[in-house]
């Protein structure tokens, strides 16, 4: 067998791992947010119906609703309307769950991009020099920042960082994700307002938006560089005591030259599975966060949900942030074999 | 032998440990000329700790003492890191004991041998690999081409080693530390390495500095011997006379090593003296 046909199988048999992988854990995310939703006490002909219909409508619903089939057909039919994007209608915006997901998730995908770009940005460079400086002053300052921001509650940060950089020296602008007379002046193309703005040529949009979105960003950046840091920096001090690092030095390399080019790339797989979770945990929204900032994200829909019991928007929202941890688990494991030979079959 | 490369002069190394302290080397002095010198000695007697001393390599919080430590004239104590850039790798270089830690796993090995290349010879790219590949062929592999562009777990402990050889020689070093070679080697390629080793002391005027468990190839390939024990240089004989060697330590393992020309039933153990490091 030659070279070629090795690694077509190797990456054949990768792509069928792939798509079983993510086959297998939407069956699963799905059968759990089913049964959530057939278990609890809210009735699904009401939440459809509303409390005032008649005998008559109800069990019409009731037999639409294919309530009187076997529960394994219902849970087909629920996985075909969910893979059509069909969630239903949200009690309480009366919108459909997609739509409304389309609408808020956007905004807190443009936060949590933002807020991991300034946390890798900041937290590897910071995480590879304490751990290259272990013990020393580098290292302690480093941990006290990172000690701060594990245990400053969020929602105090952000009314402080409002209260200073918006209140006092007006550096950046206030809540929400535009001043209002700049609303709706884009097309929402991607509902990221940054892209959209873009894609326009609004600059002024674009700085706008860039003036809101960056205190919450920043804030959440610093949460997850604080996470960032302190992983970067033990995967760093495990490497450093590798025999390679010494070999490295004997060639010649200085101390930096050995931590940059030799220890890093090492520890490429587990940052990456660091970063990685950082990110989908972000992208679920954070809740305080965007209350206090007024932001219209996901954390904030899914918590008004469940407090309403709108099983329609929470199973939905459910659905979608059980996506992105799958979609950031298998980008990341895709990432791991182009960082690691060892990985790559062939 | 003329010239002296290399003077130690009480050289002491010492770990500090939560368990009190490790004294990983205690006074050793000697000196090397452009020869071959062996270092002997059991597991944790101090050889490897010696030789990284020399390079400046005691990792931290170790401590490195010595009334005297000079390569070529200069001493090496407080050498600025960027004199020691200098030195390391171009003039004195050292083959870590074990290749399979002591490649870097996501390198391709082309890279690693190149670095030292392109590092001190100012090399370009197309001449760094050259060297490199007329290096691995120095070191008799076999498909020099393919193990330049393969990774450390795609070889052999032999061919890890051999690659870990050319990536310390390719710039040839005045000094060489070599710590335990040829232990992952069969009997040609052992040979083979060896005899390199000896080209480069008889005709380059390398100095070399010889690391390892095997008494019969350091007695039969080195000028010198010293014999180490719980970090002391329990004493320092010509090759040709270590039959002839006075201390016990040194005797006891001499008796202990098997031999073909005096087979025995039973091997002697070795008897330790714990007056030895006093
Ligand atoms: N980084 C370190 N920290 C603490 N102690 C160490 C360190 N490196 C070596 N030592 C100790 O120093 C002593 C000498 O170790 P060294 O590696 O020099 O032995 P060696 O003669 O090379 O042994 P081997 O034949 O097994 O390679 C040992 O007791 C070891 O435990
Ligand atoms: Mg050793």
């Amino acid at each position: 067998m030659d070279n070629k046909t090795a690694w077509a199988i190797a990456t054949a048999r990768q792509a069928a791992t792939f798509l079983a992988s993510l086959a297998l854990t939407f069956v699963g995310l799905t059968a759990v947010t089913f049964f959530i939703g057939r278990l609890t006490k809210i009735d699904p002909v009401l939440a459809v119906v509303g409390d005032k219909a008649s005998k008559e409508v109800y069990d019409q619903t009731f037999l639409a609703l294919g309530l009187d089939r076997p529960l394994i057909v219902q849970y087909a039919l629920y996985l075909k309307r969910v893979l059509s994007g069909e969630f239903g209608i949200s009690v309480l915006t009366s919108q459909p769950v997609l739509s409304d997901l389309l609408r808020v998730f956007p905004a807190t995908f443009e936060l949590a991009t933002i807020a991991i770009i300034i946390g890798m940005a900041v937290g590897v460079p910071a995480g590879v020099w304490a751990g290259a400086r272990k013990g020393r002053w580098p290292d302690h300052i480093i941990r006290i920042v990172g000690l701060f921001g594990y245990s400053v509650p969020v929602f105090w940060l952000g009314l402080v960082g409002l209260f200073f950089f918006y209140g006092k020296l007006g550096w950046v602008s206030g809540t929400g994700r535009l001043d209002v007379f700049y609303d709706d002046v884009v097309t929402a193309r991607t509902g990221v307002i940054l892209i959209d703005a873009a894609i326009e040529g609004e600059w002024d949009i674009f700085r706008n938006a860039f003036s809101h979105l960056i205190l919450p960003a920043t804030i959440l950046g610093y949460f997850s560089l604080a996470y960032i840091a302190r992983m970067t920096r033990s995967f760093m001090i495990d490497q450093l005591a590798q025999e390679y690092v010494t070999a490295a030095r004997v060639k010649g390399r200085s101390f930096w030259g050995a931590v940059w080019r030799h220890a890093f790339p090492n520890i490429m797989v587990p940052l990456i599975t660091v970063v990685g979770l950082s990110y989908a945990s972000l992208l679920e929204g954070a809740v305080l966060t965007e209350t206090v900032f007024a932001w219209p994200g996901l954390g904030l829909y899914i918590t008004r949900a469940l407090f309403n019991s709108d099983m329609n928007a929470v199973l939905g929202g459910t659905i979608l942030v059980g996506t992105i941890f799958v979609g950031i688990n298998l980008f990341s494991d895709f990432l791991y074999r182009i960082f690691d030979p060892r990985l790559t079959a062939g | 032998m003329s010239e002296t490369l290399l003077s130690v002069r009480n050289l002491s190394v010492a770990y500090p440990g939560r368990s009190g302290v490790t004294h990983a080397l205690r006074n050793a002095s000697f000196t090397l000329g452009r020869e071959r010198l062996g270092i002997v000695g059991e597991s944790g007697s101090g050889k490897t700790t010696a030789g990284r001393a020399i390079l400046g390599l005691i990792p931290k919080p170790g401590i490195v003492m010595a009334d005297e430590l000079s390569f070529a004239g200069e001493p090496l104590l407080n050498r600025s890191e960027s004199d020691w850039r200098k030195l390391r790798g171009r003039r004195m270089s050292m083959i870590m004991q074990d290749p399979k830690y002591s490649l870097n796993p996501v390198q391709r090995i082309g890279q690693q041998i190149s670095e030292t290349c392109r590092l001190h010879l100012g090399s370009t790219r197309k001449d760094a690999e050259q060297r490199s590949l007329a290096m691995l062929e120095a070191v008799k592999i076999r498909d020099p081409e393919l193990v330049y562009n393969q990774y450390p777990h795609q070889l052999s402990g032999g061919m890890g080693q051999r690659a870990m050889i050319a990536m310390m020689l390719v710039a040839e070093p005045d000094l060489l530390i070599a710590d335990e070679p040829t232990s992952a080697l069969d009997v040609t390629v052992q040979n083979d390495v060896l005899r390199i080793l000896d080209d480069l002391v008889t005709e380059r005027g390398m100095g070399l500095i010889f690391i390892s468990h095997n008494l019969t190839i350091v007695s039969s390939f080195c000028d010198r011997v010293l014999i180490m024990y719980g970090g002391k240089i329990m004493e320092e004989c010509a090759a040709d006379d270590l039959k002839k060697a006075r201390h016990p330590y040194t005797r006891a393992l001499v008796a202990a090593a098997p031999s073909l020309d005096e087979p025995r039933a039973e091997l002697a153990t070795v008897v330790r003296d714990p007056a030895w490091l006093a």
